[in-house]
């Protein structure tokens, strides 16, 4: 071996080893050191400065503070978070970076309004949201959707939310369910049949998978909840009928006339505790239901999202 | 004169070429492709957005470090090398040598924004499946990067005439950031008042106007652009570009090299 050659095998050498010591001491690092928050710090909040910062390059700095927006909301959600407090400034800043962003709104929103662990449970800052991406890009019907959708299914605002649906249907090309929805909110508000609706919208106008999955499972749990109350209110009927509560859920559905014991949309059949309470065998698999849940029922994990849509 | 000057444009082509300026196409490649197939899997709804914005980013601001680079040590390096003297004492006019750098360095930024520009569209292809109409709008915002380049090239020429490379590399990019802001100046321009306003609104019309010739945001989300606006700017770079030239002429003109 000449003298250069064995310089360039040891030099070679030196270097895959200390890349990997490199590597191995950074892994080890990361665990003993205090866990980084860098997540939760923002080091230029105002949308302006890093507007200015941008050099006009505010497009590529959008969809990096987007990723990032997805990324923060992603993680936190994961963790089952109850507090997101930097997602606004981050879907502000996104939206003043690029206010033609629409996604930022779309998603934004439904990462904003919902209650935690599903969103940061701050509609109002989702509706400014949506405001905002609507004053920026006026002829988009599906802004208005959005924004209907938070007064209705988060804040229960259904004037307003009908409101809203009436303005987005003015838009040009704007879907025509947009006339029927600001219709059915004013007179149907709060019922199951309306909330289906605005489901199903969701699920058939969206192209996007995660809002197709996050739909169906909404419809899902409409179903379950409607069963769950349709039932209770049958163990009522019966109690005020007899005097006494159902022996079981079979004898229930007997004195109902029911074909059989009902069952939930993955075909698991409803239960009754003695207290002539209807449960859901699995509440894990539903987790937007708001009844048939066990008593201090709390989610044993990530909700389960169903792999149709 | 035009033969002198286009030998002069070649040398500088070629020397950029044996500089390997081009291999920053190899980073470019990276940079896209791999944006175009992570970016889908971290983010959501924005992989068309990412490739357009960062594809157009990255050929400006690959193309201003080059320009500005290679620019500056135009004059400087011939003069340090004194193959300067070897061609002024040829039948070459020191005006000649200027704009024949001039148009060596634009046509290397041409060639490195045609190579990446094929990479944007292979990007694209790539996760969108298919072009669409509005997608022509890509070439104006290339269009309009590569009048940049020729503002850019125009002003590193000019402060390389004159002063160092370090000290052109600073006015240059300094100009460059400047620039990028020349809206914003003309807005401050219009808050001020007496000796600051005519000041501020001087500095605003005599700094290049970048801001003018970003369209990618507008690109990236399929907004037409009008025909005036192309004529407008093509005008004003080129205008601008031949007052910058014309300055870096007087100047070079009357410089003692000895």
């Amino acid at each position: 071996m000449t003298a250069s050659r064995r310089t360039t095998v040891i030099a070679a050498f030196c270097l895959a080893v200390s890349m990997t010591a490199c590597v191995l001491l950074l892994r080890h690092l990361d665990r003993i050191r205090p866990k980084a928050t860098i997540e939760d710090v923002l080091y230029i909040e105002s949308p302006k400065m890093v507007k200015r910062a941008s050099l006009g390059f505010d497009g590529l700095m959008a969809c990096i503070y987007w990723t990032r927006t997805v990324q923060y909301f992603g993680h936190r959600h994961y963790e089952r978070a109850h507090t997101y407090n930097e997602l606004a400034p981050l879907l502000e800043i996104t939206t003043a970076l690029d206010p033609h962003l629409l996604p930022a709104y779309q998603f934004g929103a439904s990462f904003l309004a919902p209650t935690p662990p599903y969103g940061a449970g701050q509609p109002d800052r989702a509706i400014q949201l949506m405001e905002y991406g609507i004053a920026h890009n006026p002829d988009n019907w599906q802004l208005y959707y959005n924004l209907a959708f938070v007064y209705y299914t988060e804040l229960k605002d259904y004037k307003k939310a009908s409101e809203i649906f009436d303005r987005g249907s003015h838009v040009p090309n704007a879907h025509p369910f947009m006339r029927i929805m600001a219709a059915q909110t004013a007179q149907h508000a709060g019922d199951y049949m309306t909330a289906r609706m605005l489901w199903s919208a969701t699920f058939e106008t969206s192209r996007e998978t995660n809002i197709r999955q996050n739909a169906l499972e909404h419809l899902r749990a409409i179903q379950v909840d409607e069963d769950v109350a349709r039932l209770q209110a049958a163990v009522t009927r019966f109690g005020e009928r007899t005097g006494r509560l159902p022996s079981s859920i079979s004898a229930l559905c007997a004195a109902e006339h029911l074909p059989g014991i009902p069952a939930d949309p993955d075909g698991n059949a409803y239960t009754m505790t003695p207290e002539g309470r209807i449960l859901v065998q699995h509440p894990d698999d539903f987790p937007f239901i708001s009844k048939g849940l066990p008593p201090g029922y709390k989610p044993s994990g990530l909700p389960k999202f169903h792999t149709k849509g | 004169m035009t033969a002198r000057i286009v030998h002069i444009a070649r040398n500088t082509f070629r020397e950029a070429v044996r500089d390997r300026v081009l291999y920053n196409l190899i980073a470019f490649a990276l940079l896209l492709s791999g944006a175009a197939i992570f970016v889908g899997q971290i983010s959501i709804d924005i992989e068309r957005l990412v490739v357009v914005n960062l594809g157009l980013s990255a050929v400006s601001l690959f193309g201003v470090v080059i320009a500005i680079f290679i620019g500056i040590g135009l004059v400087s390096k011939e003069i340090e090398k004194r193959t300067l003297y070897t061609v002024l004492s040829r039948p070459v006019r020191r005006w000649e040598f200027i704009i024949g750098k001039f148009f060596g360095l634009a046509g290397t930024l041409v060639v490195n924004t045609f190579f990446m520009a094929i990479g944007v569209f292979g990007a694209l292809l790539y996760v969108a499946h298919r072009f669409s109409r509005p997608d022509a709008l890509i070439l104006v915002a290339l269009y309009f990067i590569v009048l940049e380049f020729f503002i850019i090239c125009s002003l590193a020429l000019l402060f390389s005439s004159f002063s160092s490379p370090l000290l052109s590399a600073v006015f240059a990019f300094s100009l460059f950031v400047i620039g990028s802001f020349a809206d914003d100046l003309r807005g401050f321009a219009g808050l001020t008042h007496g000796f600051t306003r005519w000041f501020a609104t001087g500095a605003a019309y005599l700094v290049p106007n970048f801001s003018a010739l970003n369209v990618i945001s507008a690109v990236a989300h399929q907004q037409p652009l009008g025909a005036q606006l192309i004529l407008q700017n093509t005008l004003y770079a080129l205008f601008y570009t031949a007052m910058a030239l014309s300055g870096a002429v007087l100047i070079f003109e009357r410089r003692n090299l000895k």
